[in-house]
């Protein structure tokens, strides 16, 4: 029954979308679309919770729809319900969001008809149980998702995004193409449930499980495949940016898990070395790059990359450990990766948000001109401070508690036997330390830069508050931010059924520590080895902050005097000697940049006397472009040189190429008899 | 009447901390001044000045914001917190499970995290300065202290502090190359995030050479109190972390007679300010460096934690 409502909601999704078609330009266009789509997902999202909490039976189905003899087959199992939950949640957040963003879209029938079907189709990919119809939703999710990247195609750089991520998710499908052409067999058992009774043997199973790697890496961003998020990402409306780096990232996650955790069957142990030695050049090369950018909504793009890169990590753990025969530790690491799958989708749509709200009221996403901002939007500046302060992972929100089950995960990984492990693994839980550190960084570099100073131009200083629907989808997801780090209890519990599903055991029930103190603590192993309660830390912190003030303020004094800026004597009134975004990355350019990116600064300073203005050059460059893609776009543009004089030849040669073509195919005919 | 007493222990952990914290910081300044001939101010000074700067009406630059004044609340609320769920004289205390190492190194992440934000808020180029500075020397310490964390949890089979320290006060833990590497690297990192030389000057007079002191340029009056009661609350902390990770003998355990929490109380208080004699001493024998060289320090520190982890995931025995 839940999956007949979950596929009732893509339908409804699917005919929300075509009757936007017609109403876009209408006033109310935008408040329908975006209420409907508000209502199926919230539908949406109460299904995949009941499935997940009430713990039904797995339920199935199938339609006589798609490829003739085999039908569509849909499922809703626990790890289906529980992405259910994670798309839907980010979905309904960000229709709620756009019921008032949207209003301000100059071109509405870009947008409008392509959202619900683009939520749509992420929940069928979820739903999806055969490979034919999991390959169509994943394209159709790509393809509305791209629509919606160009719908400001008048600009230059948003149609080279648009191009790149065209691209690449034509290629990532082809590589997952060819992973469900291997593991369908030579019989053609596209259907999920034949190919899990089925089991490839050690090789096709590692070469399924690298072309997944590419095919939702690429999606989901694991470097080096992530050069198109960071373009298409910010290029798209906020909206869809938050789902594209909050939700589908999350739904190529899924993918992954879905072939590699339930499809395969057992995969060689090496292939656990290739997602971590990934995950962790993924986790600190994101962070890096983010902490490089000057536009707000890119920098968020590439810190997508790096907490794609930490799930990567708690699910190349869970993989060793599985592999390893220990269930109980790739539990830990699973629940750990799922945990920072819904965190992420949590915090990172609302940070869009947030740049968003920005971009609304400034129309800069260039935080170099922008600054002060918690002054005309102090709303806006109090969820975009949780949302920064979740992502770096602070305690008591909800991002230092997936970390810390990852930290855990790694610190039990000595058990492992394999040697090749026992360096890999120090190696990634150092990487993720580092990475933990520098998000910090990135986060205090965004909001400081964005929100306080003094505003460094003037639409930062004529800045207006935005509407009550954009507040109030943000104020709901910081609140979630507070409320899972507060709890974690309740996400470890509520993940257990997925993550017993896919390793075969659950972490302990953290709701059975009932001694009165000790209620709300997470426990992965046993209270001797390690516990965190976030919900002590807090009444904590709230206890000494508070008696701490009122003390002062009740028995010192509170006496406050307005004055000047001190800045040691000599402050200067003008807004561009403040610290900028690229200034306070300047240090950690200089310290790890200069190697990881081949960063070059020029000072070009004039001669005294001269009265030219003097000038700084930097340039950052990815790495996967100067190593990867240029090399390869140049191979692409030399090749198509030279074979494009084949298009200019006489009729004779013509002649001649057909009839040496045919020589050699009859040859070839003749050989292979 | 468990309960009560066990509240009562946790509350005498919490204010001896608090009560700790400027007399440490008296005492490294006396030392130090005494290692340079000076008289050096009474011991007990940061207490009057404490009390001074809380009494000192504060003075706010007009754009500054609510963030400006809740930041040094939190940032002493988090340090204290932290400091308090270190074991320092008994072991097992009411909260000990609430924050595993893993989390105190987090929570002091949380309040540079707002310091540093509070640094940018006015819009002064010291205060971006020392925000900036500040957090590159926290993204290049904090994951040495992390890998110094694994070490510890790796030897001890747990990330728990009270645990840590009863399995190395049973002693059949012993002398190990690891943990010796993990001293070294905790040293530097807690040399770095306590602002000491050579990373920086707490008693420098000019401002380009500051780091923790230009991002606190502007503040004033109890705010100021606050900012300077947590950095003393934070030397406290780093010396408690040190003593419980690599010092935990005298500490009361399972015993928790008058005898035995008095003999944990005095040892502590003996062991912090040995190391604030100690501090003050190598403080003056070296120089300061320059910013581009602390990723050399702090390198050095990372490097002797990684390799810590490693001869631990290769061996248990190392």
């Amino acid at each position: 029954m839940p999956v007949v409502i979950g596929l009732w909601c893509v339908a409804a999704l699917i005919a929300v979308a075509a009757f936007a078609i017609p109403i876009a330009r209408m006033r109310l266009g935008s408040v329908l679309t975006y209420g409907a789509s508000l209502a199926i997902s919230l539908a949406a999202l109460a299904v995949g919770l009941w499935q997940l909490i009430a713990g039904g039976d797995v339920a199935t189905l199938a339609l006589p729809l798609g490829l003739p003899g085999i039908g569509a087959h849909f499922r809703l199992d626990a790890l289906a319900a529980f992405f259910l939950v994670v798309v839907n949640l980010g979905s309904a957040a960000a229709s709620l969001y756009a019921i008032g963003y949207g209003r301000h879209e100059s071109e509405p029938r870009r947008v409008l008809p392509f959202f619900p079907a683009y939520l749509g189709g992420m929940n069928l990919v979820v739903l999806a149980d055969d490979a034919f119809g999991f390959l169509v939703a994943w394209e159709f999710m790509s393809l509305t998702s791209w629509a919606l990247v160009m719908a400001n195609y008048r600009s230059a750089e948003n149609a080279r995004a648009g191009y790149i991520y065209l691209v690449m998710a034509s290629f990532g499908t082809l590589a997952l193409l060819l992973a469900f052409g291997l593991l369908a067999g030579p019989d053609g058992g596209y259907a999920f449930a034949s190919i899990r009774n089925h089991h490839p043997d050690a090789f096709v199973a590692a070469m399924v499980l690298l072309l997944t790697l590419v095919g939702a890496g690429s999606k989901a961003g694991l470097v080096p495949l992530h050069v198109w998020l960071p373009l298409a990402h910010a290029a798209a409306p906020s909206h869809v940016s938050a789902l594209m780096s909050g939700v589908m990232t999350k739904v190529a996650v899924y993918g992954c898990m879905r072939i590699v955790f339930d499809l395969i069957g057992q995969p060689p142990l090496w292939s656990s070395f290739v997602v971590l030695a990934l995950a962790g050049i993924t986790t600190v090369l994101g962070v890096l790059y983010a902490l490089m950018q000057h536009d707000l909504k890119r920098l968020l793009a590439y810190h997508t990359v790096e907490n794609i890169g930490i799930i990567f990590i708690g699910l190349g753990l869970a993989l060793a450990f599985r592999v390893g025969n220990m269930p109980v530790l790739a539990a830990l690491a699973m629940t750990a990766a799922l945990f920072h799958v819904l965190n992420h989708s949590i915090f990172k749509s609302l940070l869009f948000f947030g740049a968003g709200a920005v971009l609304n009221a400034t129309g800069e996403r260039n935080m170099e001109r922008l600054g002060g901002l918690i002054h005309r939007l102090p709303k806006t500046a109090v969820a975009f401070l949780i949302g920064c302060a979740a992502i770096a992972a602070l305690p008591p929100l909800n991002g230092f508690v997936s970390e810390w089950l990852t930290f855990q995960a790694i610190l039990v990984s000595p058990q492992l036997p394999q040697w090749g492990l026992k360096f890999l693994i120090p190696a990634v839980g150092a990487l993720l330390a580092l990475s933990a550190a520098l998000a910090a960084a990135c986060f205090v570099k965004a909001y400081g830069v964005t929100f306080l100073g003094r505003p460094r131009s003037s639409v930062a200083s004529a800045a207006r508050e935005v509407d009550a629907f954009s507040l109030s989808a943000m104020f709901i997801l910081a609140a979630l931010c507070a409320l899972f780090g507060v709890v974690p209890f309740l996400v470890v519990d509520g993940l257990a059924p997925a993550v017993q599903m896919l390793v075969g055991a659950r972490m302990p029930a953290q709701t059975q520590f009932v001694p009165m103190l000790s209620w709300g603590s997470i426990v992965p192993i046993a209270e001797s080895r390690s516990s965190y309660n976030g919900l002590i830390i807090l009444i904590f912190l709230a206890i000494s902050g508070t008696l701490t003030a009122m003390f002062i303020h009740r028995y010192a004094t509170r006496a406050t005097r307005r004055s000047a800026i001190w800045d040691c004597g000599y402050p200067d009134p003008s807004a561009a000697t403040q610290y900028t975004s690229s200034s306070f990355a300047m240090p950690i350019r200089r310290v790890f940049a200069a190697t990881v990116f081949g960063v070059r600064e020029k000072v070009d300073m004039p001669r005294p006397g001269d009265s030219r203005a003097a000038r700084f050059h930097v340039k950052v460059l990815d790495p996967a472009w100067r190593f990867a893609y240029g090399p390869l776009a140049r191979l692409v543009l030399r090749s198509a040189t030279v074979l494009n004089q084949l298009q200019f030849l006489t009729i004779r040669r013509y002649l001649t190429l057909v009839f040496g073509t045919l020589i050699v195919l009859l040859l070839v005919v003749a050989a292979w008899r | 009447m468990a309960l009560i007493l066990d509240l009562i222990l946790q509350a005498v952990q919490m204010f001896l901390v608090l009560a700790l914290a400027p007399l440490a910081l008296g005492v490294t300044r006396k030392v130090k001044a005494r290692a340079l001939r000076r008289v050096g101010p009474p011991v007990w000074q940061p207490y009057l000045d404490l009390w001074k700067l809380m009494h000192k009406e504060a003075v706010l630059a007009h754009n500054a914001s609510w963030l400006y004044r809740v930041a040094p609340y939190l940032l002493f609320a988090v340090t204290w917190v932290a400091a308090a769920l270190i074991p320092t004289y008994a072991t097992n205390l009411l909260f000990s499970w609430s924050a595993d190492l893993i989390a105190i190194v987090a929570l002091l992440a949380t309040g540079r995290f707002a310091l540093a934000l509070a640094g940018m808020d006015v819009g002064t180029a010291f205060g971006g300065i020392g925000s900036s500075r500040e957090m590159m020397i926290a993204s290049l310490a904090e994951p040495a202290m992390l890998l110094v964390a694994f070490t510890v949890a790796l030897v001890a089979g747990t990330t728990q502090l009270s645990t840590i320290a009863e399995n190395f006060i049973d002693g059949h833990v012993g002398l190990r190359v690891s943990l010796g590497l993990a001293l070294v690297a905790f040293v530097l990192v807690a040399i770095a995030e306590n602002a000491r030389i050579p990373i920086d000057n707490p008693a420098t007079h000019l401002e380009l050479t500051m780091v923790h002191e230009a991002m606190v340029l502007e503040y004033s009056g109890r705010h100021l109190a606050m900012i300077e009661a947590a950095a003393a609350l934070k030397l406290v902390l780093y010396s408690s972390l040190l003593v419980c990770l690599f010092l935990p003998f005298g500490m009361a355990t399972t015993d928790k007679s008058f005898a035995a929490l008095g003999i944990g109380l005095l040892t502590y208080v003996a062991k912090v300010l040995a190391l604030m004699v100690l501090l003050p001493i190598g403080e003056t024998a070296i120089a300061k460096m320059r910013v581009f060289r602390y990723p050399i320090f702090l390198g050095a520190s990372f490097a002797a934690g990684a390799l810590a982890v490693f001869l631990l995931f290769v061996s248990r025995s190392f």
